[in-house]
């Protein structure tokens, strides 16, 4: 026991110096020089219980916190990722129809929130349709589904010049399959946010 | 533009769809009239053709010219003009025939066996010789026993570029000594596979990629002397007509399209003005802008709420076919090509009548070929413009976006009868169909007129 002890502080100590020459000195890294301080009166004074419980408390708090910044960090990243959904998330269409759909309605208004609290986002709207109809037709057909949801979000007070529309018609379907579900996979607006990395939440 | 819908309706109304499916015995008068003044022009040799009524050919054996005598024989059947006689047993022909059948190369040439070929049913012989400095094609009338027409030509190298195209020209002359109309072997049709612009020639040789990998391309165009090709570029946000010319590789974005989505190109038949539908959220209307001068962008449809787009050029010039959503569902209108004097042109049953969509406007003048949906399933129909009604020319399967060979009476179109979607040619005089392509998956074909050569070709 005390023999393994005495060799572990020599083996830290000797970890410490071997650390401290290789780091510059006038840049020692935070995080370890915290630690570093209570290993020095733990190498003269006794009462070691004492200590170690200082030193785990330390430790325990350095560990908070670090947890709790991490998961502020990850609140916010998920709070910007549910904000970047929201603001991409697809329309779906009725067959060879235009309209806004009752139920996308919600999906539209947050968008429009999200764009009014952050002013630099700019969206590009993109419509598309299933392969039924004519080729060409369908890249009208795409173009007036993504107008309808430009006119729909301007209605809502988002500045026109904000938002683009294109039209890929059935060239871009997200569901290569030949059935109805694919079909109504297909028949959909994409919004793709242009500008703006870091988005704030609507209040 | 305010849309007399009342005037409009009532006039939808008065129509009924016409047209039973017909497929067979299509005897299209307007095509024959039409080529009228083209024959009293040519030299017209033998009988006319008429329909139902083929003069019957052969092509005679040819030593050491099988490559010539094999595409010559395939276009002049793909012409449709002809009975074609099919000799017994073609590659031993030359043995089990008497003696005295056919010709042997030489200055001096023994007359064919006209007695012999008369037996087969033949009206008329094509003959190829290899000659002292070119290659002698004759024409027998075999019926008479003479040579109608004779002609020395010059072919490349069988393996030389441009070989195959000479051949298709010397068909095409072949078919106007006999019939006074040209045919349409020496052409070639765009399509698009996999997002890329191909060429391909009449016979189904000679494919090509025209616009380059990872670029996505959309609704090829030819320009009417074959010089220059214009087709939808899709980018990050926009689309644009581009127009590239295939022997200098040079590319010019046509005036005003390089923002938002322009789609279905058309040039002029002078090559000078081109038209397309812009997109944007005012929705798809036609434009028009001068090409060689690259200006002068002029609006002819103000579509509001409806869409507007596939402008398709009478052969004068003067007219624009169209497509347009004004009454609810995509039909075919028309127009003067300044915009004014817009109505409907193909008749339809609101309410009832499908879809309608790809106008292509015949070389004639005489008909506008496009596609409608009939049950859900697109079918081409061809619209006779002198008396409006329509005629369904396919029902197997998606029969769509057909194009018009230069005669007038073929059509090359996209079908997925066999499978998957492919090219397909249909003469509308004879019905008779034949597949163009065979692999992958193609679409939006656009067959370019006669090439007189200096277009450069698929097998540069």
């Amino acid at each position: 026991m005390h023999i393994s002890s005495k060799w572990l502080g020599v083996v830290a100590i000797s970890a410490l110096v071997a650390c401290g020459s290789k780091q510059p000195p006038e840049q020692p890294a935070p995080q370890a020089a915290a630690p570093a301080q209570p290993t020095q009166p733990a190498a003269q004074a006794p009462a070691p219980g004492d200590d170690s419980e200082a030193r785990q408390r330390a430790q325990r708090e350095a560990d908070d916190k670090a947890r709790r910044d991490r998961e502020a960090a990850d609140a916010r990243a998920r709070a910007l990722a549910a904000l970047r959904d929201q603001l991409a998330a697809v329309i779906n269409f009725e067959f060879d129809k235009a309209d806004v759909l009752s139920g996308d309605e919600a999906n539209l208004s947050r968008k429009a929130a999200i764009l009014s609290a952050n002013t630099v986002v700019r969206l590009r709207i993109s419509g598309h349709a299933d392969e039924r109809g004519s080729d060409e037709y369908n890249l009208a057909l795409g173009n007036r589904r993504a107008a309808a949801a430009k006119r729909y979000l301007v209605n809502k007070g988002v500045e026109a010049g904000r938002l683009e529309v294109i039209s890929y018609g059935e060239e871009r379907p997200v569901d290569p399959g030949h059935d109805e579900s694919a079909w109504v996979r297909n028949r959909r607006d994409e919004f793709e946010i242009l500008g703006g990395d870091n988005l704030v939440a609507p209040r | 533009m305010i849309r007399p819908a009342s005037r409009l309706l009532a006039r939808v109304l008065g129509w009924l769809m016409l047209g039973a499916p017909l497929l067979h015995g299509l005897s299209g008068p307007l095509v024959a009239q039409d080529t009228t003044h083209v024959i009293d022009q040519g030299v017209r040799v033998g009988i006319t053709y008429a329909p139902g009524v083929r003069p019957t050919l052969v092509v005679l054996p040819a030593r050491a010219l099988d490559s010539l005598r094999s595409i010559l024989a395939r276009d002049l059947d793909y012409s449709d003009r002809f009975e074609i006689v099919n000799l017994p047993n073609e590659d031993s022909a030359t043995a089990r025939l008497p003696s005295g059948a056919f010709n042997t190369p030489g200055p001096r040439l023994p007359p064919p066996n006209y007695a012999l070929f008369r037996t087969l049913g033949a009206d008329y012989g094509v003959e190829v010789v290899a000659g002292d400095g070119g290659t002698v094609v004759r024409l027998h009338d075999l019926a008479a026993g003479v040579v109608r027409k004779e002609q020395k030509v010059n072919l490349p190298e069988v393996s030389a570029a441009g070989y195959r195209m000479t051949v298709h020209r010397l068909a095409d002359e072949i078919i106007r000594w006999v019939t006074g109309t040209p045919g349409i072997a020496a052409t070639q049709l765009l399509f698009l596979a996999n997002k890329r612009v191909y060429r391909l020639d009449s016979d189904g040789y000679g494919q090509g990629p025209v616009t380059g990998e990872g670029e996505e391309a959309l609704s090829p165009a030819w320009s009417p002397d074959g010089s220059r090709i214009a087709y939808t570029q899709f980018a990050a946000g926009h689309g644009a007509i581009v127009i590239l010319t295939p022997t200098t590789g040079a590319r010019v974005v046509a005036p005003s399209t390089a923002q938002n989505l322009n789609i279905t190109p058309v040039f002029s038949p002078d090559g000078r003005t081109l038209a397309f539908a812009h997109l944007d959220e005012d929705g798809a209307d036609i434009f028009a802008a001068d090409v060689v001068d690259m200006c002068c962008v002029r609006r002819l449809t103000v579509g509001r709420y409806a869409d507007n787009l596939s402008p398709t050029y009478s052969p004068d010039g003067g007219r624009i076919a169209f497509v347009s959503t004004r009454a609810g569902l995509p039909q075919i209108y028309v127009m003067a090509a300044d915009g004014t004097d817009q109505e409907l042109l193909a008749p339809f049953d609101y309410g009832v009548t499908g879809s309608s969509n790809a106008p292509e406007w015949s070389p004639d003048g005489a008909s506008v070929v496009f596609h409608r949906e009939v049950a859900r399933t697109p079918q081409i129909f061809v619209l006779n413009i002198a008396s409006r009604r329509v005629r369904q020319l396919t029902s197997a399967g998606r029969n769509e976006d057909a194009t018009w060979g230069p005669d007038g009476r073929h059509l090359a179109f996209v079908s997925d009868r066999s499978g998957r979607r492919q090219l397909w040619v249909i003469d509308t005089e004879t019905g008779r169909i034949r597949q163009l392509t065979t692999s992958g998956s193609v679409r939006l074909p656009a067959w370019s007129r006669r090439l007189t050569g200096g277009q450069g070709s698929s097998h540069q």
